[in-house]
Order: C-alpha cells, then structure tokens, then sequence
C-alpha cells in the first residue's frame, strides 16, 4: 500500500538532492540552450507566431535530457550503499518509486518554466493560438513523465550511472524515432509500429487535440515501466 | 522477543544462511560472531526487511517478516555495515529527513534531534555535509540514524570498524546505554567488542550456528583444555618436572622464564577437572615457595579459531 505521508518525504529529499548537487543547474543550462537555439535559429525565417518547431523537437531533446536527470536515481543508491539504509526504513519499495518519480517530474516542471518566456515573448510578435501551446505542455509532462519512468526502471538495474544513463537514451530514442522507420516494416504492421511510439502521440496532443487514446497511450506507459522498476526493485531482495 | 525459524538464503548457488532457527529475548545484547561471509550480514538483513529469505522466517513481536515487515521496520533501527548515507546532505537535514521517515512532528523531530545531537557527540557537527566527516563522525550520524524512532530492537553491523580506540569505547557506551532496556543484535569481527558489551554470544560458520551462551559459557564448554600457569621460589626445574608430572591430568610442564628469582612454569591440563588443589598438595611436600598460580582458561579467540576452522 503507498503511504502519502512516505511519499511526501521521498519527494522532498529527492527533490532537494537535485539542487545540492550541480547538476541540477547544468541540465537546466543545456536543455534550454539547446531548444532555445533550435528553436529560435528557424523561428523568423517563417514568421509564423506558433511554437510547432519548439515541440517538434522536444521528444529528442528530452531522449537525452531525462535520462540524465534519472540515471542515478537509483544507480547512485545502489553504488554507495544508501539504498539500504532506504530499504529499512518503515517504507515500501512502491513508496521509494513514486516518490522518486514525482520528485523527478517536478524537475521537469521547473526546466519546462522558463520556456514560458518563448509562447509569451511569440504572442507579441503575432496572433498566438494557445490551445496548441496549452497541449504542448501537457504533452511535455506526459512525453517527460513517460521518459521518467523509463529512466527510473534502468536506474534500478545497475550499480553504473553511465549504464543506466546510455540504456534510457537507447530505449527513450528508440520509442521516439520508431516511426521514422516504418517505412522498412510490411504494411501489416504499420499501425502497430506507428502506435508504439511515442513522437506519433505527442504530435497529436501538442496540437491542441486532447484524445484520451494519447493520454492512455502516455499513463499506461508510466504505470507500466513504474511496475517494472517495482518487480525489478523486489528482484533484488 | 525475535524468532527466527528454520531461516535460509540462498544467493544463487551459494548458501548464505542454513536453516538457522534462533530465539533472542527481550532486552539481550546478542553478539554474532563469525569469519567473513558467514552470513551474519545476511541474518540482519533478512530481520531488517532489506532481503527476502530464501524460505522460513523472523517473527518479531508477534509480527512475521512476510506479512508486517513494516511494522517490523518501525520497530527496528538498523545500522548498516560503514554507515552508507546520503554523502552531500548535510548531518541536520539528513537526521531530519529521517526523523520525518519515522513518523515524527516538526516539534518532536526538532527536540529528538537535539537529544541525539548531544547522545552522539554530533553538536559540532549538525551542520556540515556528511562527505566532510571522518570516519567516526559518519559511524555516529549512522548510530543517530538507527536509533532516531526509539526503536525496541537495535541491528548494528560492525558498528566500530575503522574507528580509533576511544570512539570504540564511545561508541560501546552507547550501545550499553541502549541496550539497558532493548534487544541490541551487533555483529563483529571484534572478540573483545563482544565481551566487553553483550550478554550472549552467537557463532556463526558457513550460515550455520557453531555456538550459542554467553561468554562464560562459552569459554566454560571447552575447559577440559586449560593450563596452569605457577611461579616457584627455591625449585629446580628437573625438580618440578618429576614431582608434578606424577599428577596424571597434566599432560606437559614447560618453563615460561624466570622473574625475580622465581621460575615460572606452565603446566597444560587435560581434564574436566579444576586441579588447582591437587597441584598445591604437591608443591606443600616440597621445600619449594609458591608466590603465584593462575587457572588459564581458553581466550575467546582460540574458541573461536576452533569452531570456525576450515574457513
């Protein structure tokens, strides 16, 4: 059974361990230098008041960028030891997984804030339409959230960072570019190939067309890689 | 109290711990002892809910690991073999942290971690990141961390290894001090750590017991092998030899030295019996002048030795 009051307090050591450490400011530093460049580089050759180039990127970005937030998530516990003294506090394995998560969807939250200024600083320039901005941010946590839980199931599996670290981009990569190469998959199997992946649903929902499909698509997805880092987690006992 | 029943893990092929049934009361400081891997780690972290047995269990309080271990948890405080810690919290937030995780209020976590602040030695300390303490100080935060929630049954895993003589002796204190009123189950490499604090010894070989009481017993079980040790005043050693080597239980005499002017001799016994008064007899006969005798029983670390050979 998760307990909120355990939770919580995982949430809140986690959380703060990413801004003792510097690695917090760095990954915030190069994921907005990266969109920020991208996206800014090609904006005023359309003049179009729309942040499509910005979310049409992010699935890669975050591909790299997430699983650097993750990678020690557990791995680091696990190297020193911590994980131990974690393990035998009055808390379950589900507890430590979800409150790890939250706390790394949260970071995520708070690198995704300052590219406010871009949808705000576009709408001056032009006529912004903020219903696809509006499901751009929601599919940035659901895409995040989902590249999360894929982080927190590889960190589980190794005592090396750089393991856990290269693993998620792998399979994070993997799930974006999938639809990019169906063209080398027979027919029969184009629908199946085009739905695993995740760029296919994020597109939909950074639209602005909320489909339920998309969000079940990205929810069970999460609960499905969380249930693995859990089976994973109790392997090791 | 804490039961363990029929308790076995396997790590793969190899057997950690087998079949090993326990029973530790209420308020006993119980002290495993054993070589490297022989799964004295593994008992504790079978009790404290970090490994699943392989099959059999640990009842605690009533409570079996299967179904309560978070119960258990919370009644147990563990500290693990080299204290591993969150290395770049800092003491104050860190005991925080943990005093939340036990359940605690902001006021009583505050009030408990001024208690332990000053029960540990850590007052100085409360405000530095833990990868900036020594050894010791690290092996204390750990210590403040086990017993955060007041916990009815300490675990510690070689709490003083690496510590210099007089953290060792802190440090025991304060497991003495704990122990008054609960269950403490240390292990250690340390024989002398385990006489000096617990009530009751368990040798652990090859994930089974080899021994179980406590330290008189122990030393008790193997005093059919014991020597002697006399000084004599006025004697010859060839003298010596002859007279007491009539009495049948003493299988050999050697001269050990001579010290003001007495000679010292050590005379190994084989027997269940104290001859003490027998020796005496024999050395009343003689003109000899007897300034010292002293019973040698077997020191823990040849009991030791013996039943974990083989390793």
């Amino acid at each position: 059974m998760l307990k909120a009051r355990n939770i919580a307090q995982i949430f809140k050591k986690e959380f703060s361990i990413y801004f003792i450490s510097p690695i917090a400011y760095i990954v915030i530093s190069i994921f907005l230098i990266v969109t920020g460049w991208f996206f800014f580089s090609t904006f005023f050759l359309y003049s179009q008041a729309e942040l499509r180039n910005f979310f049409s990127l992010l699935p890669i970005t975050f591909s790299f960028i997430i699983p650097a937030i993750t990678m020690h998530l557990f791995s680091e516990e696990l190297n020193s030891g911590s994980y131990e003294t974690l393990l035998t506090l009055p808390v379950s394995i589900k507890d430590i997984i979800t409150g790890k998560f939250l706390a790394a969807l949260a970071f995520v939250a708070i690198m995704l804030l300052p590219t406010l200024s871009y949808p705000i600083s576009v709408s001056f320039l032009g006529d912004l339409d903020w219903g696809p901005v509006l499901g751009g941010y929601l599919g940035a946590i659901l895409l995040g959230g989902m590249f999360i839980s894929i982080g927190l199931f590889t960190s589980g599996l190794t005592k090396n960072q750089i393991i856990a670290l290269l693993t998620a981009i792998g399979i994070c990569f993997a799930l974006t570019l999938i639809e990019n190469l169906l063209f080398f998959l027979p027919e029969s199997m184009l629908g199946f190939f085009q739905q695993i992946g995740a760029g296919y649903h994020f597109r939909n929902i950074s639209r602005g067309i909320i489909d339920s499909r998309d969000i079940i698509y990205f929810l069970s997805f999460i609960f499905i890689a969380l249930y693995s880092a859990d089976l994973v987690m109790q392997g090791k006992k | 109290m804490i039961e363990f029943k029929q308790l076995t893990k396997y790590y793969g092929e190899l057997c950690a711990l087998d079949h090993v049934d326990l029973t530790i009361e209420r308020g006993q400081i119980l002290g495993l002892l054993g070589p490297n891997g022989a799964g004295k780690t593994t008992a504790m972290r079978i009790l404290t809910g970090y490994l699943d047995p392989t099959s059999g269990t640990i009842n605690a309080r009533g409570l079996s690991i299967e179904k309560d271990i978070l119960k258990i948890k919370e009644i147990i405080g563990y500290l693990p073999e080299s204290a591993p810690l969150y290395e770049n919290m800092i003491v104050y937030d860190y005991l925080e942290y943990i005093a939340k995780m036990r359940g605690l209020n902001e006021a009583q976590s505050r009030k408990r971690l001024s208690e332990l602040a000053d029960a540990c030695g850590l007052r100085e300390n409360m405000h530095r990141p833990i990868h900036e303490l020594s050894k010791g100080y690290k092996q204390r935060v750990g210590l403040a961390h086990a017993i955060m929630g007041d916990p009815e049954i300490l675990v510690l895993d070689e709490p003083t290894t690496g510590l210099d003589p007089n953290q060792i002796v802190e440090i025991r204190n304060i497991i003495k001090d704990v122990g008054k009123e609960k269950t403490v189950i240390l292990s250690t490499h340390i024989l002398s750590e385990v006489e000096a604090t617990c009530d009751r010894i368990v040798i652990i070989n090859h994930g089974k017991i080899v021994a179980d009481g406590s330290t008189e017993e122990l030393k008790q079980s193997s005093k059919s092998e014991y020597s002697v040790n006399i000084s004599l005043k006025n004697a010859e050693f060839d003298n010596i030899n002859t007279e007491l080597g009539k009495i049948e239980e003493i299988k050999e005499i050697e001269s050990i030295g001579k010290n003001h002017g007495a000679l010292s001799v050590r005379l190994s016994c084989h027997t269940d019996k104290d001859i003490r008064d027998l020796i005496y007899k024999r050395i009343k006969e003689q003109p000899w002048i007897l300034v010292e005798m002293t019973r040698d029983i077997k020191s823990l670390e040849k009991i030791f030795g013996e039943l974990t050979k083989g390793n």
